[in-house]
């Protein structure tokens, strides 16, 4: 007997198309699989790429580091340094008390303020320390932790310290500028960093590039006017002379007399930034730049020149000064000194007050109130330092005659040193005004012209005079050079009124007469002592700088026979000279 | 037509384990190109490092000392120098003795 006939269910018939229904289904279900993968192999295919990337793809960042900034000679002044940060994540962090103690050794921290650290477990990230050195860093890390990681970031260091600090200013640790020429071209400077897109091997080697997200862009170097060796000589004599009058500050500034490029600028107090610890915001700022003082009797020359400009006086002009004070509207003037008759001349060289206010009164009010425009008096400097000072000069047409007769001599208006220097570059370019400059030139500025050359040679005459006995600053004198300046001593104004005994010293001058290059401006605030004239104070600096500058750039002595040859015969001299090499 | 098949078939086994080769060749090419630029990137860095610190050797204030204290050098004043011009002859006369 067969099977079926035993079995009577087999016997029953199905009806068709049940298995065709289930063939059909079956089918759809293929036909849907089929179409749904031709969808995602052929029409969408970036989902299944993007994924299958992300099993073996890695975005990886690109550290890119910040400029370097550098002297005129490319001396490096401020150069960033590969530095790393160990960072937590205290929600992983597996260590025991053993490994928290070595932790902490490594780190240089005490274990409990390592565990303080890791107890803020809602955080995923803390910082455990910033800015270690890779050595330091490596050993960290040698230590296996868990949990803790290591990131790569730049640290600036200034090799030249306090040198240069006022001018190259600072960044802050997360790399931006805070202060100075690193605030100014932060956008130069600053670096982007970049990310790419790799396939790492199971070895974590980088084996292929996918793409490149964002190329790294390193920060520019920037090349400053300054000249290292200058600031060098510059800041040592600052030092010693606000040391030696205790002065509560001073600053200093050399300018390049044909080019208007700042070689130095230099501000005390000063500091390291290095070791930003304690600073005080009178240390970091720069005070040639962002300080304002009434500059006093190195505005005379000005006066002098515009006279000179319009013919309302000669070089030879006599003047009387006596009996040493002068009274306009109410107001007492007087000299330091009584004079008696002066000729223009002598009034630069003994710089008397009377003689300045006598010449500008002989001028329309307007003749001053534009030369001192025109010489950039009332607006910054644009050198693109942060915080330029405009300085305060009133309209001329508010000017009452004591004003007039007292900005002569400059009282009554505030100027920082910076501008006085840049001012003073009418004299050493035949007249013409130079735009200052922070960072190196390649080309030489033509400048502005303000005064007839013929004043500016008339009135270097006069400055020349000032250095000379009989003049008030002999000791501005540099041995084998012919230089040339004006002493400054002013009142300070202190809520509204002259303080009395508080002065601000100051001297700027210019050499080699003959073919100007330095322009140097030095302010000492508050000198202590009876003797804190322009010519005590500031005019030493001036000497002992502008000789060293000139000195060191080679410059040919433009008045050799001023040189004081001691101890040696003539005979030897010439024995010295004819030696090879022996005059060096 | 079966031969033609399975020439056909072993042509592409061929190529697909050539493309293999050629594209781990191109990995370890690309790992070893990647080596050599961490190492410039590194060499760069201790170049920066080495930078900075011929910069902070070479500070004037330290060479200064190092002439003045250690080697008992000092700078050439006015009165022991002399100025000869380009032929040789020195322009700066010494004062006469009384």
């Amino acid at each position: 007997m067969k099977y079926e006939e035993r079995t009577p269910q087999l016997r029953l018939k199905l009806e068709g198309w049940r298995s065709r229904f289930v063939l059909v289904l079956a089918m759809a279900g293929f036909a849907v699989l089929a179409g749904r993968a031709f969808y995602l192999q052929g029409v969408d295919t970036g989902f299944l790429q993007a994924k299958g990337e992300a099993r073996y793809g890695r975005v990886v960042e690109m550290p890119a580091s910040r400029g370097t900034v550098r002297d005129r000679n490319g001396k490096p002044l401020a150069i960033s340094t590969p530095v790393e940060s160990i960072w937590a994540d205290p929600d992983d962090l597996e260590a025991d008390a053993r490994e928290v103690a070595s932790l902490a050794r490594a780190l240089g921290a005490s274990p409990g303020e390592i565990r303080q650290k890791f107890a803020s477990k809602d955080r995923q990230f803390v910082y455990l320390r910033r800015q270690i050195s890779p050595d330091r860093a490596a050993k960290v890390m040698a230590l296996r932790i868990p949990g803790v990681f290591e990131q790569r970031e730049y640290r600036r260091y200034y090799p030249d310290g306090d040198l240069t600090a006022h001018v190259v200013g600072f960044t802050d640790v997360d790399d931006n500028g805070q202060e100075g020429i690193e605030l100014a071209e932060q956008s130069r400077l600053a670096g982007t960093p970049g990310s790419r897109k790799v396939i790492r091997d199971r070895r974590g080697r980088i084996v292929d590039d996918m793409e490149s997200l964002r190329p790294p862009r390193d920060g520019e170097e920037v090349d400053l006017a300054i000249d290292e060796r200058l600031q060098f000589l510059a800041h040592r004599e600052l030092k010693a002379a606000v040391a030696r009058h205790h002065a509560k500050g001073g600053s200093l500034v050399i300018l390049d007399a044909r080019t208007g490029e700042i070689l130095a600028l230099v501000s005390m107090p000063d500091y390291n930034p290095n070791n930003r610890t304690g600073l005080t915001p009178a240390q970091v700022r720069n005070r040639s730049v962002t300080d304002l003082f009434e500059p006093g009797s190195t505005m005379k020359p000005f006066t002098i020149a515009a006279a000179l400009d319009d013919g309302v006086v000669e070089p030879d002009t006599e003047i009387e000064t006596a009996p040493g004070h002068m009274t306009i509207g109410g107001w007492t003037i007087s000299d330091s000194h009584p004079n008696g008759l002066l000729t223009v001349s002598q009034v630069i060289q003994k710089s008397s007050n009377i003689g300045a206010a006598k010449i500008m009164l002989r001028m329309p009010r307007e003749r001053m109130g534009t030369l001192l425009h025109d010489l950039g008096f009332g607006s910054a400097p644009r050198t693109g330092f942060p915080g330029e000072a405009k300085g305060l000069v009133k309209p001329w047409t508010e000017w009452r005659p004591i004003e007039q007769a007292t900005i002569s001599y400059g009282q009554g208006i505030s100027v920082s040193l910076l501008q006085i220097a840049r001012a003073y570059t009418i004299f050493t370019n035949d007249g013409r005004l130079l735009p200052l400059s922070l960072l190196k030139r390649d080309t030489r500025p033509i400048g502005k012209p303000i005064i007839t050359p013929r004043a500016a040679r008339e009135v270097t005459r006069m400055m020349e005079s000032v250095v000379m006995p009989g003049g008030t600053a002999p000791l501005a004198r540099v041995p084998g050079y012919r230089v040339a300046g004006k002493t400054g001593t002013a009142l300070k104004p202190e809520n509204g009124r002259y303080a009395e005994g508080k002065y601000v010293s100051s001297f700027v001058g210019f050499g080699p007469v003959s073919d100007p290059r330095f322009i140097v401006a030095v302010m000492l605030d508050e000198p202590e002592g009876t003797r804190n004239f322009g010519g005590d104070v500031g005019a030493p600096v001036f000497a002992s700088v502008m000789g060293a500058a000139l000195r060191l750039m080679s410059i040919a002595p433009d008045a050799p026979q001023t040189l004081e040859v001691k101890g040696a015969e003539p005979g030897a001299v010439e024995a010295r000279a004819a030696a090879p090499g022996g005059a060096g | 037509m079966t031969r033609l098949n399975l020439l056909l078939l072993a042509a592409v086994v061929a190529c697909a384990l050539g493309v293999i080769t050629s594209q781990d060749r191109a990995r370890r090419l690309f790992a070893d190109i990647d080596a050599e630029r961490e190492a410039a990137k590194r060499l760069d860095e201790e170049w920066t490092q080495l930078q900075l610190e011929q910069a902070t050797w070479a500070t004037h204030k330290r060479v200064e000392d190092v002439a003045s204290r250690q080697l008992g050098m000092r700078l050439a004043g006015p009165d022991t120098t002399v100025i000869i011009d380009p032929a040789g002859v020195p322009v700066a006369r010494a004062p006469e003795r009384p």
